[in-house]
């Protein structure tokens, strides 16, 4: 379907972008400041709702990633020029720092190793520091650390807030969104592509620029390029309820011969997380958590913060990284279809490095001869929702007085308005996640035990449609199986109206 | 810009608890600002459209909605004494009992009170709290949330239910289930006993013929989109899943009646002392929580089998709120109740300097016992209280009452097999 309501709805757009993750929808957003005709391919119902959702929503420094490589290189950039990006696109950002902390003599030769990467990369402000400096950066690290590499460059952020701040401010912008349209063939035949979807739908594309996430290397393949492969590697998450034993910093851990470590992180709502694990698997539909990754989060956690309250244990979850079978991000012009753009085997640090991502694949563009002339207007501002829970006292009697249902909470864990979920459900929330992704209706301790029901209502009445249509996340994922049986449906409205 | 607001007692929650305050505040001479987030009084029992309420308090049987309504209505007697304010969500409590709250109508709210009552209820265990693996579809409910949709919304959470978990809600939602046509195949329960009443099991589980499966817990789920089936195990007696037991059931819903956590969270930002056993605050036998002046009540401080309890509770802190807020102060807590042996908690944990007459307390077991031995002594020997009972489980709390002149030190509740 056609979901937003573009200024140009051309026969042929000059650009198509396939995937709305953070990498499409921060291309989308960079190009959308161009006079071109600009669509979106989303195969889902919003944008955010793979890799994008379901990641340690870190902003890394930068000293990870081989020096010389992709990574290195648009991580880097992607750190200096996230302030801009998040301060004009209205999503929380923080340099909180980071600290890899070392337990041992091995694991202080791997931080040595670390900063050495990250000088070449030209990370700033690094330093390697005592165990006792750590702890007094952050009080909650173990005693058992005796060394950390601290990077103040790293900060947190929200992956989803900012893929979908991206993509109100492109499609604010000018770009047109195709949502639950999953691209399934391609014809490379004439002079322009034709994306043709599932259901019979088709969009038609002077250039595509190829962000399908996981699927990256099955579009390429439609294109019959078949130069990269893309392997899922599973990260589970627990995410815990705010708490004094919530660090301030992101916490790492010395890479080793047992993997990169677990991480725990405040996260940028103020609760903490403990994950990822990393389990290379080949089903890319399977993000589902296990009782091992649980497990083997727990031990890790507390190996970094022993005092970590993991009874505070609100969800876990999981994400399918996107591994690409270069061992770098594949970000090129196609060999076989020039006017086809990857970008792909975008894994970590994948969310830091988009905005510089979108700079490339832009200059890519141009490159490959699409004309990029600045379109007068362009507004690179996106207003985020503001949350009630954060409004000073003044500024809350001011938007009750405006619209009263600003003053009715709906969501008590995160305190909630409905005025809070009627701006998301306008803006484009078309089912319970896209609300919480959007206001966090339901990301609380309760996991929306309370809060769902009035959300289904809320849903139903912005949208006009009826109760039992609305789902969780699209597709089939109906909420509620139906009415009730008419007599006690009279019983239950009864009910209602007495009480 | 924002009004500030002053009452004798402010309530927060208008459910059972808060009701009951409410109205023998009223009747202790109390100006009272009741303060509900929902858009009716009544809370969860709004919900509750089954019988079995009232048999202890009023002697008869009725629905949690008549329960409700006949403490709606006397408090709506006393309009003059008690303002109902809905829709109004409280956001804070500080130390100096100053509470902020907002409403649609009123807009932010400052209210100052001279005592305030703590009757927020509480809150359901998730499947995050219980890290129960596996995909995370469309259908999976808390019993309490598919009840709000089947019994106020009139909808259906799904066709094909497992229920994890013999609490009383997801044993009344087995039974209303299957009334509208659903199909419950079974409850799982971890323990070797329920934490439901046994007249829940006999009417809601057995007379239906639900399995009840003792031993049992759910450890994966499965479904892309929405739930497709969940994995049962069965565990050993250290609730260990054993390997080799595993059973897929098909399903389309998972319901989760695991437990009920106090909803603390204003209680822990005004600073008041709470008890890691009942997940709500320290009290004495007037329900004075550790700030002066405040006092808590019903679920919000232990989670309660019946109402007619959370009433006969509420009554005590609503009266002594009332006498707080007029003599500004009130005997504080001096002794201490302890929990020994097979008790898990008791309420009141303190007694304070003055008490008086008989004192209800109220205690859990931590484990099935039978027969049973409950003794109440003083820390120094002296056995104010001792008796028998055939048996105790922790899905049942427990009464004792003492003569609060037999009192000499802190006391302690003592239960023991037999």
């Amino acid at each position: 379907m056609l979901e937003a309501d573009g200024l140009n709805r051309p026969d042929v757009f000059d650009c198509a972008v396939i995937g709305g993750g953070v990498i499409g929808c921060a291309a989308a957003r960079l190009l959308s400041r161009y006079d071109i005709s600009l669509a979106l391919i989303e195969a889902s119902e919003d944008v955010s709702t793979g890799a994008s959702r379901a990641n340690s929503g870190i902003a890394h420094a930068g000293y990870d990633a081989a020096p010389g490589s992709a990574m290195a290189r648009l991580n880097v950039r992607g750190s200096a020029i996230y302030g801009q990006w998040c301060g004009e696109l209205g999503v929380p950002f923080e340099r909180c720092g980071s600290l890899v902390l070392a337990f041992g003599e091995t694991d202080s030769r791997a931080l040595a190793e670390l900063y050495e990467s990250g000088l070449a990369n030209g990370v700033p402000d690094m330093s390697l520091i005592s165990g006792d400096e750590a702890r007094a950066l952050e009080p909650r690290v173990s005693p058992d650390a005796i060394r950390a590499l601290w990077a103040p460059t790293a900060g947190i952020t929200s992956p989803y807030q900012l893929t979908i701040a991206c993509w109100e401010n492109a499609r604010a912008n000018g770009l047109a969104t195709f949502f639950d349209t999953r691209v399934t063939g391609v014809d490379c035949s004439g002079d322009h592509f034709i994306l043709n979807a599932d259901g019979g739908a088709s969009v038609r594309a002077r250039y595509v620029i190829n962000a399908a996430g996981l699927f990256a290397d099955e579009v390429a393949r439609m294109f019959a390029d078949s130069s990269f492969s893309i392997k899922p590697r599973k990260g589970e998450y627990i995410l815990l309820d705010r708490d004094d034993s919530t660090p301030r910093r992101v916490l790492f851990q010395a890479p080793s011969a047992m993997g990169k470590g677990v991480l725990v992180s405040p996260t940028a709502d103020g609760n903490a997380f403990a994950g990822p694990t990393a389990l290379d698997q080949t089903d890319k539909a399977d993000a589902s958590t296990t009782r091992e990754g649980a497990d083997e989060l727990r031990r890790l956690a507390l190996r970094s913060v022993p005092g970590l309250n993991l009874r505070a244990a609100i969800t876990a979850f999981s994400g399918l990284r996107a591994v690409g079978s270069t061992g770098d991000f594949i970000i090129r012009a196609s060999d076989i279809q020039p006017r086809l753009i990857h970008a792909a085997g975008i894994a970590s640090p994948g969310l830091t490095s988009a905005p510089a991502i979108a700079e490339e694949l832009a200059d890519i563009l141009a490159a490959q001869g699409l004309a990029l002339k600045e379109k007068p207007g362009w507004n690179p501002v996106r207003a985020p929702i503001e949350r009630f829970a954060a409004m000073t006292t003044e500024r809350q009697a001011e938007v009750i007085a405006d619209d009263p249902r600003w003053g009715h909470v709906i969501c008590r864990c995160e305190t909630v308005t409905e005025g809070e979920i009627v701006e998301a459900i306008r803006r484009g929330a078309r089912s319970m996640d896209g609300v919480k992704r959007r206001v966090r209706a339901g990301m609380g301790r309760c996991q929306g035990g309370f809060c769902a029901p009035r959300v289904i209502e809320l849903l139903s009445r912005e949208r006009g449609v009826p109760m039992d249509s609305i789902t969780k996340s699209g597709g089939g994922s109906l909420m509620l199986a139906g009415p009730i049986r008419e007599s006690a449906r009279g019983f239950a409205s009864e009910e209602e109206a007495r009480a | 810009m924002t009004g500030v607001r002053v009452t004798d007692v402010a309530i927060i929650g208008a459910g059972p608890a808060g009701l009951a305050a409410a109205i023998t505040a009223a009747d202790n001479g109390a100006n009272v600002l009741l303060l509900e987030r929902d858009s009716h009084p009544g809370g969860i029992l709004r919900q509750c459209i089954h019988n079995g309420f009232g048999l202890h308090y009023f002697g008869e049987e009725l629905t949690g909605p008549e329960y409700a309504a006949r403490f709606a209505d006397e408090a709506a007697k006393r309009a003059g004494r008690v303002t109902l304010m809905t829709d109004t969500m409280a956001l804070s409590l500080s130390g100096d009992r100053t509470i902020t709250a907002v409403n649609p109508h009123d807009g932010p709210l400052t209210i100052k009170p001279g005592a305030v009552v703590l009757a927020m209820g509480c809150r359901e265990r998730t499947r995050g709290a219980l890290g129960i693996p596996g995909t995370r579809p469309a259908g999976v409910y808390t019993a309490g949330a598919a009840q709000r949709l089947v019994n106020l919304d009139g909808y259906l959470p799904g066709r094909r239910a497992v229920i994890l978990g013999s609490g009383d809600i997801g044993l009344i939602m087995a039974r209303r289930l299957t009334w509208e046509g659903a199909k419950v195949l079974m409850v799982c329960e971890l323990m070797n006993y329920s934490s439901g009443l046994n007249r829940n099991i006999s009417q809601c589980l057995r007379d239906y013929g639900i399995p009840l499966h003792f031993n049992t817990t759910v450890s994966r789920v499965h479904g892309a989109e929405r739930v497709e089936a969940v994995t049962i195990v069965s565990v050993d007696d250290k609730r260990q899943a054993i390997p080799g037991s595993e059973r897929l059931v098909e399903c389309d819903t998972l319901l989760l009646s695991v437990g009920l956590l106090p909803e603390n969270e204003l209680t822990r930002m005004a600073g008041i002392e709470l008890d890691p056993a009942t997940g709500g605050a320290v009290v004495d036998e007037r329900r004075q929580t550790s700030l002066p002046g405040v006092f808590a009540c019903g679920n919000v401080l232990q989670v309660h089998d019946l109402a007619d309890h959370v009433s006969r509770e509420a009554e005590t802190a609503g009266r002594y709120a009332a006498r707080f807020a007029a003599a500004g102060s009130l005997p504080a807590p001096a002794l201490r109740v302890r929990a020994e042996g097979f008790t898990r908690y008791v309420v009141p944990q303190r007694i304070s300097a003055k008490p008086e007459g008989l004192i209800d307390l109220y205690y859990r077991v931590s484990d099935a016992v039978k027969p049973a031995r409950l003794v109440v002594k003083s820390s120094d020997g002296g056995t104010i209280l001792s008796r028998r009972k055939q048996a105790m489980t922790p899905g049942e709390m427990e009464r004792a009452s003492i003569d609060s002149a037999k009192l000499s030190g802190d006391t302690v509740v003592l239960t023991e097999a037999i």
